[in-house]
């Protein structure tokens, strides 16, 4: 089998495994090479996320253009987008008029998605018990609705009776362990990824 | 070198060895040797169904910076996307990436081009195929929602680092009757997937998931090594707890 891109993969697995022992060994040859590619990396995201913006651009100008199901929300898009773009290069991002501006806009528009984002998840969270019939959704919505009220202010969270003051630590500490146990799970899974990276068994890039 | 380090440079050390041991020693390389998960099974008969009408799957990568340590969820969801782009490369409507993060939108980008390249149809891909839907959490929602919306998508996977906003992308997935399958390596979005998503999966199965689909005996290898991992993990935290209990009541010290 021929391998795929392997200059590209060469430079990728070389680079990774230089910056993982930089993390690791205190070596000082070692720290300042990690250090530049580090820095070389953060210059890089900072073009991607400029392309990207290019990316995004060019969708909605294809949507406009194209023959069937044209989109107009894009038009819209795209006019917003330029009209911030050239307001921002003139009057600089830090004005505080242009600051004002954006600001009341977005945050009007972000509290319109909370407060939609609130409404969905209450009606999914009614919905739980009719899609999943299994002990684990009668738990969820029980443990929903106890740190709703645990949660929400009206509870004394300390009493002067030592076995309510127990039964409320142990209902706050349950939830962090169940957290830490998922975390540990995520992080045993990100390790495993990584090193199938550096091993060349994963290739998120083409070259 | 600190003890954390020497620790540290160890498991990475000893999960490196494992992956390789049980990749190159593995004989069942078939995904039918890996515990049985439902979500997963529904997924892969969601991907069949969506391929035989000539319909496209959608991929949201989450919107992790791959220069923050949680990128690691977002190049799990590279890995399911390129053996997704395999798997439906021969349906009508090609499949979607859409991302909220640059770097990762040209990633998702490369990733189905080099999917089309290796087919020899490179004549295919669309480069819309791979998208920034928007460079913040919400933005990046506002603009995954038309993708989830349209009718020729029938399958999305949400899969990477996202917030609880992710649970419009299911709430619209459902307006739709498409197929979710949805998982995230963030407890908040973890949380509203299990309430919104047809089929949510948690934590690690999130990193499970290309040996799921038959991705290479790797990470059928990291599969098991991620096991044996999660075992001397638990082992070790039984022994603290052990050994706590004993220092509390008589006072036994072994540092």
């Amino acid at each position: 089998m021929r391998m795929r891109a392997p200059v590209s993969t060469a430079i990728a697995i070389a680079v990774g495994i230089v910056v993982l022992l930089g993390y690791f060994i205190p070596i000082a040859l070692l720290q300042n090479i990690r250090m530049l590619l580090l820095g070389w990396a953060v210059a890089i995201m900072g073009v991607a996320a400029l392309v990207g913006i290019l990316n995004m651009v060019g969708v909605h100008w294809r949507r406009i253009r194209g023959e069937q199901n044209r989109d107009y929300y894009s038009l819209i898009f795209l006019l917003a987008f330029i009209i911030t773009f050239v307001v921002g290069l003139w009057l600089t991002p830090a004005d505080p008029m242009f600051q004002r501006v954006v600001t009341s806009i977005q945050v009007p528009v972000a509290t319109t998605f909370m407060a939609l984002l609130a409404v969905s998840l209450a009606y999914s969270s009614l919905r739980l018990l009719q899609k999943q019939h299994g002990v684990m959704a009668v738990v969820f919505l029980i443990s929903t609705l106890v740190f709703l009220v645990l949660l929400s202010g009206y509870m004394p969270m300390s009493s002067d009776l030592p076995v309510v003051n127990s039964a409320i630590g142990f209902l706050n500490r349950l939830p962090l362990a169940g957290a830490r146990g998922i975390l540990l799970g995520v992080a045993l899974g990100g390790l495993t990824t990584g090193l199938r990276i550096l091993m060349g068994a994963d290739r998120p890039y083409s070259g | 070198m600190s003890t954390e380090n020497l620790i540290g440079l160890f498991v990475v050390l000893l999960g490196a060895g494992l992956i390789f041991a049980f990749g190159v020693l593995r004989k069942d390389r078939s995904a039918r040797s890996l515990r049985p998960i439902h979500a997963i099974q529904q997924f892969r008969r969601a991907i069949g169904l969506a391929v035989e009408d000539g319909k496209g799957l959608h991929v949201s990568l989450g919107k992790a910076s791959l220069l923050d340590p949680d990128n690691t969820s977002a190049l799990a969801g590279l890995c399911t996307l390129e053996r997704l782009g395999q798997i439906s490369m021969v349906s009508d409507h090609p499949p979607i990436a859409t991302s909220g993060e640059g770097a990762l939108a040209i990633l998702s980008k490369d990733t189905l081009r080099s999917v089309y390249r290796s087919g020899n149809a490179l004549e295919q891909f669309d480069p819309d195929q791979g998208q920034l839907s928007g460079p913040t959490p919400f933005a990046y929602v506002a603009g995954a929602i038309p993708v989830v919306r349209d009718k020729r998508v029938f399958t999305n996977v949400l899969m990477g680092n996202f917030g609880p906003e992710a649970a419009l992308l299911c709430d619209a997935a459902d307006q739709n009757k498409t197929f979710t399958l949805a998982v995230s390596d963030s407890l908040p979005a973890q949380s509203v997937f299990y309430a919104a998503a047809e089929e949510p999966l948690i934590g690690e199965e999130m990193f499970a998931l290309p040996a799921y689909l038959q991705a290479g005996p790797f990470h059928q290898a990291s599969v098991q090594t991620q096991d044996l991992l999660r075992w001397v993990v638990m082992i070790l935290m039984g022994l603290g707890v052990i050994y706590k209990i004993l220092n509390q009541l008589f006072g036994i010290s072994l540092l």
